[in-house]
């Protein structure tokens, strides 16, 4: 997945075997990531923006990405930061001194989630069996993000590539949404 | 199911992202110490729950996170209005007028 969005940042974890590999539909899992849950006011997105390395999204469900960095709108106040997974200490200096006086909360759950990659031409009809969003071009372009509901459990979908969608879901969580996920491709492979 | 609209996200979404916590526009009494039993018992308890159009608080709790608000009639489950929080409440005469026509 060289061509979407961030690739430099959402990479498969080489040492994971694929958790699916068929002609048009594979998930892998994906390298861990630092995540960092910033909120804050409108008055101190100037400066976490500039501090961060890329702007902050303001319009809902959008995300923004740049060299290496990635910031994903989680509510109007609510941002999630993704940068490479060794430099969470200078990312999260960088963020504290550039905020200065702004009342913010800045939080690393970089542990708290996993994810993976999903791709192919299936994908949107696979992440349908369990999430009741309509994922076509024009309601859920390339770059949009949102939180929902898959089968039972709290996830957000990221759309990296037309056929390509990062899942995060908590990391005791994820047995559960991959292993439903491979269950209905293999479904739909026999049928 | 039914589609809930978020005014924060700006889209609808199923009814599973979201839970619905009651009716809306129930002010917490200004001065808790010199307000009666009776006034508390209204505050906490006593719900109009209504037939009919009623304003609800809803939080898009699998998504943005929001609290906002909803007019939704009670007996054809239909959403009348969604307005983020802290907007006055509509007219709920009139909507209902306008959606009976």
């Amino acid at each position: 997945m060289s061509d979407g969005l961030a690739s430099d940042l959402i990479t498969p974890d080489a040492g994971a075997s694929p958790l699916l590999n068929q002609n048009d539909l594979s998930i892998l899992k994906a390298s861990p990531l630092t995540r960092l849950s910033f909120r804050a006011r409108e008055t101190a997105l100037n400066d976490a923006g500039t501090a961060f390395g890329v702007p902050l999204p303001v319009k809902p469900l959008s995300s923004e990405t740049g060299d290496k960095r990635a910031a994903l709108w989680m509510g109007p106040d609510e941002w999630t930061l993704l940068a490479p997974e060794d430099e969470l200490q200078s990312v999260f200096e960088q963020m504290e001194s550039g905020l200065g006086a702004h009342p913010h909360a800045l939080v690393d759950i970089s542990e708290r989630s996993d994810a993976i990659i999903l791709s192919g031409k299936k994908a949107v009809w696979l992440l349908n069996t369990g999430i009741f969003i309509d994922f076509s071009l024009e309601a859920f372009p390339v770059g949009t993000v949102a939180r929902t509901v898959f089968h039972k459990s709290p996830v957000m979908v990221w759309r990296v590539a037309e056929e390509t969608f990062v899942v995060e879901a908590w990391v005791s969580f994820m047995d559960y949404v991959s292993g439903l996920l491979v269950q209905s491709a293999q479904e739909l492979e026999a049928a | 199911m039914l589609l809930v609209y978020c005014p924060y996200c700006g889209v609808s979404r199923p009814e599973t992202e979201f839970s619905c916590r009651g009716e809306a526009h129930i002010a917490r009494p200004a001065d808790p110490s010199q307000t009666s039993d009776e006034d508390w018992v209204n505050f906490l308890y006593m719900r109009s729950n209504s037939k009919g159009v009623y304003v609800e608080r809803w939080r898009h709790i699998h998504g943005c996170g929001r609290f906002f608000n909803a007019v939704r009639n009670t007996v054809s489950d239909e959403f009348l209005k969604f307005y983020k929080t802290g907007e006055p409440m509509p007219d709920l005469e009139e909507l209902a007028k306008e959606a009976g026509k």
